[in-house]
């Protein structure tokens, strides 16, 4: 059902005569040549070579290829994240809907950096604790990875994540990812920040805890200590290998279910103290204006959110029959209990199955499977997490916040499948 | 009786006579047969792990500068002073008088009534109409300013340039001083509109 389009336009190309290192030699003097403007569009074309050529040979007839080093995702997978325009210091979005399951490879995680990612030595690294402490330490990388460790998986999401969706007249031609891709998870190994506070001795008035970067912008938040006593980690692995640069390499501070800027990467500093130090990314960024003329401060919890990943923007349904409606789930709060399914702007909700496994503050798989009849229809889904809590539509958050407020757009997301199979991000449009 | 279920009887069997053998109930397991670590009930004080940290390590990292003034560097900077880092340093991202951009818009005050940024989109935040503490302006600009050279100002320059931005903000007079003193006692205009999050999951949409 989901043919390869691309597998099959491949084998009607013939590249049979062109080798792959002749192809990658040709990139070089491409780019010297100026027809590929970077290096990013001469890997595509290598893949895209190193792709074609493996689409003409049957490889029941020739001996594979040797094992390797490392491993390389197949040649026509190029999953990539999605880039400003210019690439930029400051953040790429994951691909939600090239993704399968619920984890998301290290090198497709979203980043979000103010002040681009910074190149730390592992090996001079060390995370300074003090403040109203009994003992104040630091601690190499060698130390923290020493101490018990706990793994856990869990979402990481920006609290801007969506944000094009809060309006009511949003764009239409927008793919899952560039939406709601500041969203990733991971499986992260490392130690409970509890285990690192018992060992220097937090005095019980201590109430804050100010983290704080080792990036160009010195990243710090103040980060409520109760937090610290339930379940944060000082991070240092990602999904069984060191966390990558972008997210925080060696270490960084892991909030399961908090917005991803109080999660402070290359963590080299936490100070206890009885109040917030009010930095700039909790009170002139990452505020929540309220439509009653005030701003909602230290709100860090991210609310139950879902959105459809498959059938989006810019998917074309070729054919009317069954398909599977696909989309990922989560919440900042616990786990999420149900997931419901609309194919007709919300008149009726269904529930979606959810995939095992199901965890806390994790995204979780829904799928609804679909008789497409090949008219229009309006897609939706809402998350219904283990509080109660109900995933709003647009008309109801703009109600509880005002149409200015900021950060925490967890609105339904629909989707409007058109006659012709196409579907476009239908928010604002159809409510 | 298949294979099967005469081996998972087996396994039951075992298990039971496990249980009865070692004296434990199920609601406290045998620790010393127990695979699973059971918590820091059985961890040592302390794990003797890491190092003690020096008044010196300290100092070296300890920049932050809140709303109280504790721990404020040593100097000062005026308004006059500000407008020649500023000019020098900050202008070309913000703007000549700090309202044109590119980059965040530092000087503006409208809407003077009210806080509307909530209920109406669009609205520019600045420094003086958003802001609700003047010790941010140090602390950041401190960190992280000019992007070409983050870390680069003399405690001096960034009071001075605090200053100007306050002043271009109509918050403090051209012949204010900024300091460890008076940039704390600085009042801003948005100091009051903050509140803490209400929200707590159930089915109350906030």
């Amino acid at each position: 059902m989901f043919a390869d389009k691309r597998a099959t336009e491949n084998q009607e190309r013939p590249m049979s005569n062109i080798s792959r290192r002749a192809m990658l030699g040709a990139t070089g003097g491409l780019i010297a040549g100026g027809l590929l403007k970077t290096q990013a569009d001469a890997l595509v074309v290598t893949e895209e070579a190193a792709s074609l050529q493996t689409a003409q040979v049957d490889p029941t007839k020739m001996h594979g290829a040797p094992t390797s080093v490392l491993g390389q995702r197949a040649p026509a997978e190029r999953p990539r994240r999605g880039m400003g325009s210019p690439a930029t210091t400051s953040s790429s979005r994951t691909p939600i809907e090239q993704l399968r399951g619920i984890i998301t490879p290290a090198d497709l995680h979203f980043e979000r950096h103010h002040a681009g990612v910074p190149a730390i030595d592992p090996d001079r690294y060390e995370l300074l604790i003090h403040g109203i402490v009994d003992r104040p330490m630091t601690f190499t990388l060698d130390d923290l990875k020493r101490f018990p460790a706990e793994s856990r998986i869990c979402f990481v999401e920006c609290s801007g994540n969506g944000g094009a969706a809060y309006n009511r007249n949003a764009a239409r031609e927008r793919a899952p990812g560039q939406i709601d891709g500041l969203f990733s998870t991971s499986e992260w190994t490392g130690v409970a920040l509890t285990t690192l506070l018992r060992e220097v001795g937090i005095n019980p008035e201590a109430s804050w805890l100010l983290a704080e970067g080792g990036d160009a912008a010195l990243m710090s938040r103040s980060i409520p200590v109760e937090k610290a006593f339930d379940d944060a980690m000082i991070a240092y692995g990602q999904n069984g290998e060191a966390i990558r640069p972008e997210q925080g390499f060696p270490a960084r501070l892991l909030l399961p279910g908090w917005e991803g800027n109080a999660q402070v990467k290359w963590i080299r500093r936490l100070e206890a103290s009885d109040r917030p130090s009010m930095t700039r990314d909790e009170t002139s960024k990452y505020t929540d204006p309220l439509a009653d003329g005030t701003a909602r401060q230290f709100s860090l919890v991210m609310d139950a959110k879902s959105t459809i990943t498959f059938p989006a923007f810019p998917f074309v349904l070729p054919e009317r029959g069954w398909w599977e409606i696909r989309g990922l789930a989560w919440s900042g709060r616990g786990r999420i209990t149900r997931v419901e399914v609309s194919t007709n702007g919300g008149r009726t909700w269904v529930p979606a199955q959810l995939q095992d496994p199901v965890l806390s503050k994790c995204a979780t798989r829904f799928r609804h499977i679909w008789n497409w009849d090949g008219g229009e229809a309006l897609l939706m889904s809402r998350a219904i997490d283990e509080t109660g809590y109900v995933q709003p539509d647009l008309e109801t958050q703009i109600a509880a916040r005002g149409e200015g407020s900021s950060y925490h757009y967890n609105t339904i997301r629909p989707w409007k499948v058109e006659a012709d199979g196409r579907v476009f991000f239908a928010q604002g449009k159809a409510q | 009786m298949s294979r099967r279920s005469l081996l998972a009887a087996l396994s039951g069997f075992l298990a039971a006579t496990t249980l009865a053998l070692h004296g434990c109930a199920p609601d406290s397991p045998n620790r010393e047969t127990s695979t699973v670590l059971s918590g820091a009930a059985e961890w040592p004080g302390s794990f003797a792990i890491g190092q003690d940290a020096t008044p010196a390590e300290i100092a070296a990292l300890n920049i932050d500068f809140g709303p109280d003034g504790a721990d404020a560097p040593p100097g000062s900077g005026s308004v006059a002073e500000g407008e020649v880092v500023y000019d020098s340093k900050c202008a070309v991202c913000h703007g000549p008088t700090g309202q044109e951009g590119p980059m965040d818009r530092l000087v503006g005050r409208e809407p003077r009534e009210g806080f509307p940024f909530g209920e109406t989109r669009g609205l520019r935040k600045t420094v003086g109409n958003y802001w609700p503490y003047a010790t941010t302006i140090f602390d950041y600009v401190n960190r992280t300013m000019p992007v070409t050279s983050p870390g680069s100002l003399t405690a001096n320059e960034v009071y001075a340039v605090a200053a100007y931005i306050l002043f271009l903000n109509e918050i403090i007079p051209e012949n204010a001083v900024m300091n460890g003193q008076t940039l704390p006692a600085v009042v801003m205009p948005a100091r009051d509109r903050f509140v803490p999050d209400d929200r707590e999951g159930g089915p109350e949409v906030r």
